[in-house]
């Protein structure tokens, strides 16, 4: 009898473990979800590297001849026989005298001593490349790399844009109700009566380009979701008693918001922020194809997809597959530690 | 019924003029000059201001408001800035070229979701049944651009069945050559999410307990399954449906620019890489409106399929 009494005494005094420390765990348990948390790490990893200029600093430099093929396919062959251009111009090579006549004769001789002082040293360009080049010669290895840390940046910033827009209206809607309830509800309805994607258009009219435009643009039209699941989790929270016991010891309204009920709703804005990161991921290549998103001197998957297009049909077919191969592992892998998530943070979901 | 349709329609007013105020006060405050755009960059300062004047730029807003509102109720957006077309002129041009692909799209690709999905949920819980969730995720994880250029290459390009692009004036030539592969293209995307939601919803039906009511009294489970779950699930996927319906009338604006389909989305594209306010504010302004109706039609039709749902 007294073990007993013992074994519960102990048990009852050590604390039991937090939500986030069982979700841990539950999500340590699911392989898939691990092995998908370290692919999305290695990407993080990767871009961060890539971020600081450690990791494909030099995308830029054209390292290769013109559309280099991989290395394990091997260089182009060379072409053979006489150029037929060059034959026709040594042909009849007599230069025509026109110094009379022309009117920068005088100033040749000029450009010619100042042309002279000029070195242009042409790198040796290789050959083939690892994975090939592009149409200047660019490694396609770095290409991939800068393109994921823009595209990946881009989706994580425009997904925290958008949830935080969606939490704070969503809170205050479901937590303040009355007015100001019917006022964000009509917002919602506004923005929702627009198609999604016309949505989008008409910020990138008036907005412009670039990346933070276009995480600007992403994250004003994508909110409504999350402002939806948001207010109905605090219209459900807010009557609860653990709100009221926060109201009868004196808590202001912004402290119960954020501080108490938050958190308890915070396993729906995780889900959510990391469903929306893929969404806009996705969102950012199609603008930037377009030529709605990055600007031009810089890259991303949707500009390699859009070089790749003109590419194909020269056979070149090695950016649209890095750039394809490299957006689907990060995609899949992120979508499925997304469901790993939405399990390990919510188990009843199952 | 009929109070109900009246009281939706009415609460669609504030919505309506809460689009307008938007796309108004969106252009108006972040749009670069109209005056300016229109110029172009050679114009002298007395061209700009007689711009100014002629578009009413110099009243002040309310009356600006006021232009923006008399020509929606009247369809008179006057012309496009970049090509001089009437606006609702394009409309007329552009729409039937877009409905000519996107209807067969719609249809095609809620047939073959629901005979997939079917299909699936047959072998539920079989290793055919994971494979081909794994696959979908790995489909929808590539992007629809992708499955384009590729597709366009390959079909039309390299093995030459299809026309790579185009367009004609005939209504049958469009729909039996030209609008193929993008029609076979578009059907192909959508297949994976719509298998998989499709596949949820047939799931959650198969669990019920008319099934197991049905299958207790010898129903075989054919019948069960063609009969009795597919009614029964037909109505989460009209819903679903009914949602992706306001997207038939924009289009797929990226199989319209890929293909050279002289649809909406492609002209809706073409105005924003032009700065054509007109069109842009136009098109969204009419697809919303076009939105809700369809969203209320939608709720109707949800009431007719399921005398469960009480409409309030």
């Amino acid at each position: 009898m007294t073990t007993v009494v013992e074994a519960y005494q102990a048990a009852s005094s050590e604390r039991s473990a937090g939500v986030w420390v069982t979700a841990w765990r539950r999500l340590t348990n699911d392989k898939v979800g691990m092995a998908s948390l370290a692919v999305v790490a290695g990407f993080l990893v990767m871009i961060l590297a890539a971020a600081v200029g450690l990791l494909a600093g030099d995308w830029q430099k054209e390292v290769g001849v013109p559309d280099a093929p991989p290395s394990f396919i091997g260089p182009r062959a060379q072409a053979t026989g006489t150029d037929p251009i060059a034959s026709v111009i040594a042909k009849d090579a007599k230069p025509v005298d026109l110094s009379d006549i022309d009117p920068l004769a005088p100033k040749y001789k000029e450009w010619a001593e100042r042309a002279a002082k000029i070195q242009i040293t042409d790198p040796p360009r290789a050959e083939t490349l690892p994975f090939g080049g592009d149409r200047l010669g660019r490694d396609i290895v770095a290409k991939v790399i800068k393109g994921a840390e823009i595209s990946i940046f881009v989706g994580v910033f425009a997904a925290v844009l958008a949830t935080l827009i969606g939490t704070m209206l969503g809170a205050l809607s479901g937590y303040a109700g009355g007015r100001i309830g019917d006022f964000l509800e009509w917002v919602y309805n506004v923005f929702t009566s627009i198609p999604g994607i016309l949505l989008i258009f008409a910020f990138a009219a008036v907005l412009g380009r670039g990346i933070s435009t276009v995480i600007l643009i992403l994250g004003l039209a994508g909110w409504t979701g999350i402002y939806r699941l948001v207010r109905a989790e605090y219209m459900k929270h807010r009557t609860r008693e653990y709100v009221r016991a926060a109201e009868a010891i004196g808590a202001s309204h912004l402290s119960r918001m954020f501080i108490h009920i938050l958190p308890n709703v915070s396993h729906v804005v995780l889900v959510q922020l990391s469903l929306h990161v893929v969404f806009f991921i996705k969102a950012e290549v199609i603008l930037s194809f377009l030529g709605l998103g990055v600007r031009v001197d810089q890259v991303s998957w949707g500009t390699m997809l859009s070089e790749a297009q003109a590419e194909l049909v020269l056979g070149h077919w090695w950016q649209l597959v890095a750039t394809t191969v490299s957006m689907a592992l990060f995609v899949t892998a992120f979508s499925l530690l997304t469901d790993a998530l939405r399990d390990a943070l919510d188990p009843k979901l199952r | 019924m009929g109070a109900y349709i009246l009281r939706r329609l009415w609460q669609m007013i504030p919505t309506l003029v809460g689009v307008i105020l938007f796309v108004f006060f969106l252009f108006k405050w972040f749009g670069g000059d109209p005056a300016e755009i229109l110029g172009g960059l050679l114009a002298t300062p007395e061209q700009i201001e007689a711009i100014r004047t002629q578009l009413g730029l110099n009243e002040p807003w309310y009356t600006q408001l006021w232009i923006f509102v008399k020509s929606i109720f009247t369809f008179n957006w006057g012309n496009s800035w970049a090509t001089g077309e009437a606006v609702s002129n394009i409309f007329r041009t552009r729409l039937p070229a877009t409905l000519t692909v996107m209807v067969p799209i719609l249809i095609l690709e809620t047939v073959l979701g629901i005979v997939a999905a079917m299909a699936v949920a047959y072998v539920r819980g079989s290793l055919t049944d994971r494979s081909i969730m794994i696959i979908t995720t790995v489909m929808l994880s590539v992007s629809f651009l992708v499955y384009i250029i590729v597709g366009q290459w390959l079909f039309g390009f390299y093995l030459g069945w299809f026309p790579v692009q185009g367009w004609s004036d005939s209504f049958w030539t469009n729909l039996t050559h030209y609008a193929v592969l993008p029609v076979l293209l578009a059907t192909f995307v959508s297949l994976a999410p719509n298998t998989r939601l499709y596949r949820s919803f047939f799931l959650d039906e198969i669990n019920q307990d008319y099934v197991r009511t049905a299958r207790a009294k010898g129903v075989t489970e054919n019948r069960a399954l063609f009969v009795h779950v597919l009614r029964n699930a037909m109505i989460p996927v009209l819903t679903n449906v009914a949602v992706q319906l306001p997207g038939i009338f924009l289009g797929s604006f990226l199989i319209e620019t890929f293909f050279s389909i002289p649809g909406l989305g492609r002209e809706t594209l073409l105005a924003v890489n032009r700065s054509d306010y007109p069109v842009i504010q136009a098109v969204t302004v009419y697809l919303a409106a076009l939105t809700m109706v369809i969203n209320l039609g939608a709720d109707i039709l949800y009431k007719l399929v399921d005398p469960r749902v009480v409409l309030k």
